[in-house]
């Protein structure tokens, strides 16, 4: 996947200037940088979500696999299954844990009973989170810890088998043992999912990602191999920002 | 004054059981299980007013049935897929204004529109379907309302996952908004059974016979029943027991219907 020379505007606001950015095959690329440096604008850009904000507009290209995304004969519904996104929050609907990791294969016309089932349990699986919910498959998502909550999105989202997955902060709203268990599923996922996680938290970046891409003010300033970026950066914007002297 | 509003509040309480209080001594008298399951006898100086409770219980539901799709239909039209705009602006000026038309000029565009235009005559299907056009700004409120109460992060994940915009409505967004729209429903039937205006030239007659079989034929209803009882008739003054009744019989169905529409939202409330 990659973006060539993406703009990105609310209204007037240019949150994205010239974005040209790769994002390689089974790998997982972490974007850092400030409060709204646009590092979540541009996520959301890779599946089209930011469409859904009124008086917005994106220019320039989002190529997937080479096909640009924004044409206008795309298909947004087919792009979402192929590029999946867990969010900051964790978000099951109210539905029991079996309907919510099923929902995705639902919308998308599958029906058969033995088919689903086999979908939820490996997706669990992936997820880390058979374990503890196979004997409560049909309780509400509700009752989850926000840990396993989170888990329980990230499994929603595998079970359409993306090609990309996006993840916007997955564990900022999770306790240390929770983030700590996420990170380990990424670094597993990696193998069968192309990755690309924003975070804030750039111990993080560093433990869970290949490549860095870091921005500021709207502006891709540098991007490495994930121990490159850190300990040698070439900008000195970048190590300011690395070492905390901003941010 | 603190003390000054908790008067205030309090007047409200005490109207409420002062008004049933009024009812409750000069009506209880006449409840019986013959009052309850048997029709008018003697031009209805005596007998029940099985009649009226059915006929109220055929118009509420019609009510329902004719207000609930539309009104659900618009509000989620509203909510979800409309565009700020001047169209938008005019379909909520239309809805504030409905709801405040006063229930006889409702009666009156029934019977021109439903019973005699349309050939309806007075049946149950003309008064549903002016009750309906009454009902319908309640449940179009208490809808958006719900709607307004699912969290977007729903909408997204839902989005996210590829589904289209209305297997969102329809999948997530509806299934969770539908404590909220029954507790408008209740609401809705409650206001319908209780109207007076808009049915007497619609649906109610002073006396028919039997009870209804078709939405086409006429029926007598609760409301109506006390108004005929109190000022048309030959025996006002004998019937005044049966007056209180009735009054009795429907404000228990009233307020049984808000009681259940309350309990049930502050349940909701508590589970959020």
């Amino acid at each position: 996947m990659s973006a060539q020379n993406l703009d990105f505007y609310y209204a007037d606001f240019r949150a994205l200037i010239s974005i040209s950015l790769d994002f390689y095959e089974n790998q997982v690329t972490a974007l850092i940088g400030p409060s709204g440096c646009g590092k979540s604008t541009l996520l959301r850009c890779l599946n089209r979500m930011n469409d859904l904000i009124p008086y917005s507009r994106a220019e320039g290209r989002v190529l997937l696999h080479g096909d640009n995304i924004y044409d206008p004969s795309v298909d947004v519904v087919t792009l979402r299954r192929r590029v999946g996104m867990v969010f900051q929050k964790p978000n099951p609907f109210p539905k029991s844990i079996f309907e919510n990791v099923a929902y995705g294969l639902r919308v998308n016309g599958m029906k058969d009973k033995g088919f689903l089932t086999n979908r939820v349990e490996t997706s669990l699986k992936q997820a880390a989170l058979w374990d503890e919910v196979k004997d409560r498959l049909h309780d509400s998502a509700l009752g989850l810890s926000g840990g396993q909550q989170q888990r329980l999105c990230i499994a929603r989202a595998m079970a359409v088998e993306p090609e990309v997955l996006l993840m916007d902060e997955p564990a900022s709203a999770l306790d240390p043992i929770a983030t700590q268990k996420i990170e380990e599923l990424i670094h597993e996922l990696k193998t069968t999912y192309t990755i690309i996680i924003v975070t804030h938290n750039m111990q993080q970046a560093a433990r869970v990602s290949d490549v860095t891409a870091f921005f500021y003010l709207g502006k891709l300033i540098e991007v490495d191999r994930t121990e490159t970026l850190f300990t040698r950066p070439k900008l000195k914007q970048t190590s300011d920002y690395i070492t905390g002297r901003f941010g | 004054m603190f003390g000054l509003f908790r008067v205030a509040a309090v007047i409200n309480g005490i109207a409420l059981l002062v008004v049933i209080y009024f009812l409750v001594v000069r009506g209880w008298r006449a409840i019986n299980w013959t009052f309850l399951t048997q029709p008018p006898i003697d031009s209805m100086t005596r007998g029940g007013i099985l009649p009226c409770i059915i006929g109220t219980l055929c118009l509420g539901l019609g009510a329902i049935v004719v207000a609930l799709p539309i009104g659900v239909a618009s509000a989620v039209y509203l909510n979800e897929y409309a565009r700020p705009g001047r169209i938008v602006r005019f379909i909520r000026l239309g809805i504030n204004n409905l709801a405040g038309v006063p229930s006889v000029v409702f009666g009156l565009f029934g019977l021109a529109f439903f019973v005699v235009y349309l050939k309806m005559g007075v049946s149950i299907l003309a008064g549903s379907l002016t009750l309906g056009a009454l009902t319908l700004p309640v449940i179009i409120g208490s809808t958006e309302e719900a709607l307004r109460t699912v969290p977007d992060t729903y909408r997204e994940a839902s989005l996210g996952l590829g589904a289209t915009k209305w297997q969102t409505i329809y999948r997530v967004v509806l299934p969770a908004a539908l404590p909220g729209i029954l507790t408008g429903t209740i609401l809705g039937l409650s206001r319908a059974a209780g109207e007076t205006a808009p049915i007497m030239f619609t649906a109610a007659v002073f006396y028919t016979p039997s009870l209804p079989t078709s939405v086409f034929d006429e029926i007598m209803a609760l409301p109506y029943h006390i108004y005929v009882l109190a000022t048309a008739g030959t025996e006002i003054e004998a019937t005044r027991p049966l007056q209180y009744g009735t009054a009795l019989v429907l404000i228990v169905l009233v307020l049984g219907l808000n009681l259940i529409a309350i309990v049930y939202r502050s349940r909701l409330r508590k589970k959020r």
